[in-house]
């Protein structure tokens, strides 16, 4: 094991290049590339990647980033590309392509508040607009698991189950920018971790199908059924390539969700991304001090892990959801997404909101020993309380 | 329909058949269809294959319903602005692991001269390996005959229904700025100049763009049978310039307009408004342009 200091930038073009190098006995790598702050260092570094049967296509929108790897996955390669806020934004209707034509494509983003007005700062705001597209996101809390997750993330993405695009999120300057000791496995590893790519539907002329053409209700409807079978296999499947990359690696990407101290807990703080961190420490010191209170951090998004997560904890009646993100009129979408999964299922549960760190401001101890406080104190759930701002 | 549609399953080489099979849903008269056979016969008779990425249009409709489609090689449908970059993507690959068969894109007006404009200019600028054939009906015939930035003065659209104030764009001035290998623009009523560009083209690297004038009669309101009619009128009054140009700057006519009246080809297409065209001012129009050509054609001409 070598470990390196590197950005989080860094260890996901270390993983999107080694995992496209891997491919080099099969059909190559491409894919096409467009900068953003702060995503640009993860395009760059696949740019000065020195593949041995790849291409790097630098194209002029994002929207054709994700076209030219679109057409290469159909192709056969393995494709990938990156992208952040209003790059995401611009690529969305290719994003939805990848998804509808089942092709393994990762997606590297970076989480950088929408705008105008322009803010390059931290807000999952521009990766959650995406949830109802048929692309499985998972959020990261270090640059470790930046480059774990993106190498999993292939493997998840090429599995003949699912063959679903994979978003692999981190948040902004606070991964991106910032370097962390990680560990970058060898080539050799990732050949070994990520099997040649067959995409079973690529272009072919043994069977010239029209891909995307006129198709019935009934027929596009089939194709939705299948979407929505694919994501019900994700968690089980995600677990096997999870273990696999741990027997392989040895070390653990991170479950769907990971549950601290929940087991007893009747109160329990839900968060993702870097706010994780931060949460899970002021959950620990009040568990120092007697409260009984549990943390869950929330790594996938897509498909909701709300089973995991009521297993987890079968003793909670209330959640606190921390939200660095706001869909308009609404409040927090995992909030709300976490709402729905336990519609049904826990009576009386309080579910508050908390939108914490939005548009890109900092996510303090104290602002979470604040959430707690309200959250202890709750007798029922409220609107989505804003945090950091002075009114 | 002529017959039924073939299912997807059927293995075609492109060589034995027709990329159109029978049983599409063209219009009668429709220059996209004529313009498919030429494409066919120019790879038959080089001996090559090719897979087509087709953005939304009419030629996507072209292929049918799934899980049939209307052509015999492997069809990838795109985003409206996205062939040229779908196809950049596939076309590398197709390098990267040295096969032969081109990658087309084969699209609209629409999907070309408006939405598509920006993918196409960088996929030209990059010299993408890849052949880009405009079939340009001057309209959006897909979504019921709007206006596009290839639609000529004077014509009704239902986006412009007292006929089009602008000008038509000259795309073919946009490709050669961008100093591709070839760009040609070629006439179904020419067949063997058509043919022949055809496999120039095809014999080429880098990034090729054709365009052809594509009859609509639906769009153009014209009868069907008049369609090859019609655009050798175009032709022949200078409306349509038959033309190519080498690495952007050589240039060679290929078919000198006869001088024919341009009112008869406006007369026969009831999306021109009676009275409604200067023709004075069309005739200076397609005089400038045709001279301007010529020069071009004298100063810097193409290679023998
Ligand atoms: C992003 C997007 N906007 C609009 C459309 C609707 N649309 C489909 S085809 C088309 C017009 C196509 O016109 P053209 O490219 O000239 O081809 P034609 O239909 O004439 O063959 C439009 C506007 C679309 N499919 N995608
Ligand atoms: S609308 Fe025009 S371009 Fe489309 S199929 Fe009919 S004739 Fe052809």
């Amino acid at each position: 094991m070598t470990l390196e200091l590197v950005t989080g930038n860094h260890a996901a073009g270390y993983a999107l290049a080694a995992a496209g190098e891997a491919n080099r006995f099969a059909r190559g790598a491409a894919c096409g590339i467009y900068p953003i702050t702060p995503q640009t260092e993860i395009v760059e570094y696949v740019a000065k990647f020195p593949f041995s049967k790849g291409r790097v296509i630098a194209v002029e929108s994002e929207h054709s980033a994700m076209g030219v790897s679109i057409g290469a996955a159909m192709a056969g390669a393995r494709a990938f590309t990156a992208s952040s806020s209003n790059g995401l934004a611009y690529m969305t209707e290719n994003i939805m392509v990848a998804g509808f034509y089942r092709l393994p494509i990762v997606l590297a983003a970076v989480n950088r508040t929408l705008g105008p007005p322009w803010n390059i700062w931290a807000d999952q705001g521009d990766t959650l607009y995406l949830r109802d597209f048929p692309c499985i996101q998972l959020y990261c809390e270090t640059n470790q698991e930046v480059l774990d997750s993106t190498l999993l993330a292939f493997r998840l993405a090429e599995d003949r189950r699912i063959l679903l695009p994979v978003m692999v999120i981190m948040d902004a300057f606070i991964l991106s920018h910032t370097q962390t000791e990680t560990d970058l496995p060898e080539q050799a590893l990732v050949d070994e971790f990520l099997p040649p790519l067959s995409l079973p539907h690529r272009l072919n002329f043994d069977h010239p199908a029209t891909i995307g053409g006129l198709t019935w209700p009934r027929e596009t409807l089939s194709q939705r059924v299948e979407i929505d079978e694919a994501f019900e296999r994700v968690p089980a499947a995600y677990e096997e390539h999870r273990a696999e990359f741990r027997r392989l690696l040895g070390r653990d990407p991170g479950g769907a969700i990971s549950a601290e101290a929940t087991e007893d807990a009747e109160t329990v703080l839900v968060a993702s991304g870097t706010i994780a961190s931060t949460a899970r420490e002021a959950v620990r010191q009040r568990r120092r001090r007697g409260e009984r209170i549990g943390f869950v951090k929330m790594k996938m998004f897509r498909p909701f892990p709300g089973e995991a997560l009521l297993q987890a904890c079968p003793n909670a009646r209330k959640f606190g959801v921390l939200d660095r993100d706001y869909a308009a009129g609404l409040g927090g979408v995992w909030w709300h997404d976490l709402r729905a999964a336990l519609q049904g299922r826990r009576d009386g549960a309080i579910v508050q909101g908390y939108l914490t760190g939005v548009c890109g401001g900092d996510v303090t101890p104290d602002m979470i020993d604040e959430v707690i406080d309200d959250l202890l104190e709750r007798r029922s759930a409220g609107k989505p309380v804003w945090k950091g701002i002075d009114r | 329909m002529s017959a039924a549609p073939q299912l997807a399953q059927a293995p075609l080489a492109c060589s034995e058949e027709c990329l159109m099979r029978p049983g599409n849903t063209n219009c009668g008269g429709c220059g996209m269809s004529v313009g498919l056979t030429f494409l066919s016969r120019a790879l038959k008779e080089t001996g090559q294959t090719c897979q087509l990425v087709i953005p939304a249009c009419c030629g996507i409709v072209t292929a049918g319903g799934y899980p049939t489609t209307g052509y015999s090689v492997p069809v990838l449908a795109s985003t409206f602005a996205s062939a040229a970059a779908f196809a950049a993507g596939a076309a590398a690959v197709r390098d990267l692991n040295g096969e032969s068969h081109h990658v087309i894109c084969w699209a609209g007006d629409g999907g070309t001269y408006d939405i598509g404009m920006a993918t196409i200019s960088a996929a030209a600028e990059r010299n993408d390996n890849i052949l880009y054939i405009c079939y340009d009906n001057e309209i959006y015939g897909n979504t019921g005959g709007q206006r596009s930035s290839a639609t000529p003065i004077g014509a009704r659209t239902t986006t412009t229904p007292s006929g089009k104030i602008e000008g038509k764009k000259d795309i073919m001035a946009i490709m050669a700025a961008h100093r591709i290998p070839y760009a040609a623009t070629l006439s179904i009523a020419h067949p063997d100049d058509f043919t022949r560009k055809m496999k120039t083209a095809l014999a080429m690297t880098g990034f090729r763009f054709l365009l052809i004038h594509s009859p609509c009669p639906t769009g153009w309101k014209s009868e069907p049978g008049e369609s090859i009619e019609l655009v050798r009128l175009a032709v022949d009054a200078g409306l349509f310039p038959v033309y190519e140009v080498f690495d952007g700057w050589r240039y060679r006519i290929n078919v000198r307009p006869r001088g024919g009246d341009v009112r008869e080809y406006y007369r026969r297409q009831n999306r021109f408004p009676a009275d409604a065209i200067d023709f004075d001012a069309v005739r200076a129009e397609i005089d400038r342009h045709n001279e301007r050509l010529a020069r071009l054609a004298q100063v810097f001409p193409a290679a023998e």
